[in-house]
């Protein structure tokens, strides 16, 4: 419920993004599109995470075990089954939402640090597991050798990904309507219920709600939307390379949500966008990219709690009526 | 038959014994006080009844059936509503947020992921019809952290209502209020309890509202239930003028 005179204001924000995303590609040179790919996917996977971090309370450092998981299981289906795209992404979001069930299974019985510590040890042993497992992941070279899809789905359009274009603009599909479905996910029932097993977990449970099942599903879900946004990584690289699972690679959707804003719908998209864009302003001038970014991580954490949405929205433009309003709500 | 009954209800941590064979009989639609002094065993009574501990032996028969021991969210499924001595809501969502998430819980559709929440009239206009009762109306889009401590304490009474409990278990309702916020609370409780047929039993402090609004009153000294009875009846024990009340008289 923002202030209404506010609201075109918002929505020409919107509109003018949404522009901009159309356009980007066809007034720039390949290099930003690159770029923009990059950005669209971690922002896929930095919202995946943030469902789990910023709406059910659950941090896990485990994260980039679904987002690999996600590229393997396309990247397998691609090279050995079927070079059809639409059938690896179904098999890939099936393969990372199971895996994520059975995790999660155990990880949501404990909480706080064990929590944490289980999801670094899953994430450890799937990387042990695409490690170990050279026959089919190719182990420390990657998985190398996969076809890049050249089509959907019959009758449809071809739909050449080595295309740089449109691979941009499938990317953004893809990304815009999973952010969709995670949007209609969070302002829905059980997205009302995830805030308020954050909030109080106790009082959750003496309102009859099952607080593990429901952690459950968004620990399933967030998997899904993880290894979906590691899929769209295969035409990038035009391999799954073993790094993909790395438990460091956790750490990434961490620092988008934070730096955007986890009590943002979408602070990690602006947080995934910071991120890279400073990663590689970074890189053109200094060797040590990830000390400089740690500075900015530490610096938004001690002086911008609310992320660089929750600066820019306390600056006034998106105002809402009064500070306790529903927009405000984490 | 009794809507609530428990039987040689006891409970130790240690050597302590924190409630030793309670015997309660709660008739449907009555409310029902626990009396007694600090250390007593009222919230460990209250904590066996609603799931949160298991006891060491006896039972609690919700309708004639041994509920002792169930988790906290299978009890509430039976019409089992509980509000804590020290306030518990969901701090950063807004007073009507808090509501809709305990008639959302109590519709067994928590897990739909498609219908956005604020979009659900059926949902809302109930919701604001219990944050209304409860006299919360102008604080609706207040967050829950944001409320003075005794509006918190009507707001958990708002989502214990929207449970739509048979059984309410109150767990010091007026904690930290003024004399005028607790009679108006407390007056609250029996109005609305009574309008929705709702068995309650409470923890107060206040005995002149103790006396004046229960039904029966049950007191415990030392874990043990000393004497059980209408208002007349315990002001009239002996027992209880000793142990308890005739510090005061």
């Amino acid at each position: 419920m923002s202030d209404p005179k506010h609201q075109p204001a918002q929505k020409l924000v919107f509109v003018a993004i949404a522009i901009l995303l159309v356009i980007y590609p066809l007034v720039l040179p390949r290099f930003y599109s690159a770029l923009a790919i990059e950005i669209l996917i971690m922002s896929l996977f930095a919202l995946s995470f943030n469902l789990m971090f910023g709406y059910a309370g659950m941090l896990s450092f485990g994260q980039a075990m679904f987002f690999g998981i996600g590229a393997y299981t396309a990247g397998l289906f691609l090279k050995y089954i079927s070079s059809s795209l639409a059938l690896a992404m179904f098999a890939c979001v099936t393969a990372s939402f199971l895996a994520a069930v059975l995790i999660g299974f155990v990880c949501v019985r404990f909480t706080r640090t064990y929590f944490i510590m289980l999801t670094v040890a899953f994430s450890e042993l799937i990387y042990a597991i695409g490690h170990k497992w050279a026959s089919l992941t190719g182990g420390d070279d990657g998985l190398v050798g996969i076809p890049i899809p050249r089509y959907a789905i019959a009758h449809l359009p071809t739909i050449d990904l080595e295309n740089i274009q449109t691979y941009y603009y499938f990317t953004l599909i893809v990304v815009a309507l999973g952010a969709l479905v995670l949007r209609i996910i969070v302002n829905s029932r059980f997205g009302h219920v995830l805030r308020a097993i954050r909030d109080n977990r106790e009082r959750a449970e003496f309102l009859g709600l099952n607080v593990r099942r429901h952690l459950l599903l968004s620990f399933a879900i967030a998997g899904l939307f993880a290894g979906l946004a590691g899929a769209l990584l295969i035409p990038f690289e035009g391999m799954v390379s073993l790094e993909t699972l790395h438990f460091s690679r956790s750490a990434d959707p961490i620092i988008m949500s934070i730096l955007g804003g986890t009590r943002f719908f979408l602070g990690p998209v602006v947080g995934s966008a910071l991120f890279i864009l400073i990663k590689d302003t970074i890189q053109n001038f200094a060797e040590f990219w990830m000390l400089w970014m740690g500075a900015i991580f530490v610096g938004t954490v001690l002086f911008l709690p609310g992320g660089v949405v929750g600066f820019v929205g306390s600056l006034g433009l998106f105002r809402s009526r009064h500070a306790t309003t529903e927009e405000k709500e984490g | 038959m009794p809507i609530l009954e428990t039987k040689n209800l006891s409970k130790s941590f240690g050597a302590l014994q924190a409630v030793s064979n309670v015997s309660l009989q709660m008739e449907e639609g009555s409310l029902t006080s626990v009396i007694g002094p600090n250390g007593a065993g009222k919230t460990t009574l209250f904590n066996l009844i609603s799931g949160r501990y298991v006891p060491n032996s006896g039972a609690v028969l919700l309708k004639g059936e041994n509920i002792a021991g169930l988790p906290p969210h299978v009890l509430v499924r039976k019409g089992m509503g509980r509000s804590f001595q020290i306030t518990n809501i969901f701090p950063e969502l807004t007073v009507l947020t808090n509501v809709c998430v305990a008639l959302t819980a109590s519709s067994g559709r928590s897990y739909d992921c498609l219908h956005a929440l604020k979009s659900s009239r059926e949902i809302l206009g109930e919701a604001s019809a219990i944050v209304e009762s409860v006299g919360l109306s102008e604080y609706t889009e207040y967050r829950g952290s944001a409320l003075s401590h005794g509006d918190r304490k009507l707001l958990e009474f708002a989502m214990v209502l929207a449970m739509k409990p048979i059984i309410m278990l109150l767990d010091e309702p007026t904690a930290g209020m003024n004399q005028e916020e607790t009679n108006n609370t407390v007056r609250l409780i029996r109005e609305i309890s009574r309008e929705r047929n709702i068995t309650v039993l409470l923890t107060e402090h206040d005995i002149d509202l103790v006396f004046s609004i229960s039904d029966r009153i049950a007191v415990l000294n030392q874990g043990r239930l000393i004497a059980e009875g209408t208002p007349a009846e315990i002001r009239a024990n002996d027992l209880v003028k000793k142990a308890y009340l005739g510090e005061d008289e």
